[in-house]
């Protein structure tokens, strides 16, 4: 599943979709990357509407992306979160360094 | 000891390739069905399958492919007991392995694996031999339900 970008103000909103596994993540993460060091965001949105299903390779996702906004003195935060990926989430504590909703 | 015989069992094997992670979940999932789970049940048992399997392919068998083992077993109880095993290298120290954020891979692993099966799992049971491989058993207790069929 391709990874939608759209980018406004330096805003960068990066919308994932289907599963996100260590299958997937392996070059799901340099493509991202590649993108937040083309825009350099000072916000960086990610869209999990779209996802279907997520392990802890997402977690390992998430906090790399917010390692790179922190880098870039940005900001992160996770929106539209389907229930199975933000009970993920949840069970690592990420609610503590990421806000998602 | 008195052993509780499963009532129903399927047992699947395949290469540590990671396209094989998505049907190992799956696979899970259709076998769990059978216990009439709700959608949260069952995206517990795919997650505690994921992370089970990625750590066979990914920490078994770092250099090589190797078989991992895919076991489904269903006990009187609603209980659902999954084993995944692999022949791979081991692991060292298990308590280590199992410590939340602790990882030997690379950025693409979060060492939040064991973390997640524990929470999304009743029971997490590791058996390891460096150079042997790995056995992680887990099992899950779902809630009955008028309509199940176990």
């Amino acid at each position: 599943m391709p990874v939608a970008y759209t980018t406004h103000n330096r805003i960068l909103t990066v919308a994932l979709s289907g599963d996100i596994d260590h299958h997937r993540v392996k070059g799901l993460l340099r493509e991202v990357e590649g993108e937040i060091d083309q825009v350099l965001p000072r916000q960086l949105i990610v869209d999990c509407a779209g996802i279907t299903f997520m392990d802890s390779s997402g977690i390992a996702v998430l906090l790399r992306l917010w390692q790179r906004m922190q880098e870039l003195e940005g900001t992160i935060q996770v929106t539209g979160l389907p229930e199975q990926p933000a009970r993920v989430l949840r069970a690592a504590g990420l609610q503590r360094l990421i806000p998602f909703a | 000891m008195r052993t509780v015989q499963y009532t129903n069992q399927v047992c699947l094997t395949f290469p540590s390739r990671s396209a094989n992670e998505a049907f190992a979940r799956s696979a899970a999932a259709a076998f769990a069905a059978q216990l009439d789970p709700t959608l949260d049940e069952l995206g517990d048992v795919k997650t505690a399958v994921s992370e089970a399997v990625t750590n066979a392919i990914v920490h078994g068998y770092p250099d090589t492919l190797g078989k991992v083992e895919l076991k489904l077993r269903i006990y009187p109880g609603n209980q659902l007991e999954i084993i995944v095993k692999d022949w791979g290298v081991g692991i060292p120290d298990i308590d280590k392995a199992r410590t939340p954020l602790f990882t030997t891979g690379n950025e693409e692993r979060s060492g939040m694996g064991f973390t997640i099966m524990e929470s999304f799992m009743d029971t997490v049971k590791v058996r390891s031999t460096p150079g042997k491989g790995t056995t992680v058993t887990m099992r899950k207790r779902f809630a009955l339900r008028a309509g199940g069929t176990v």
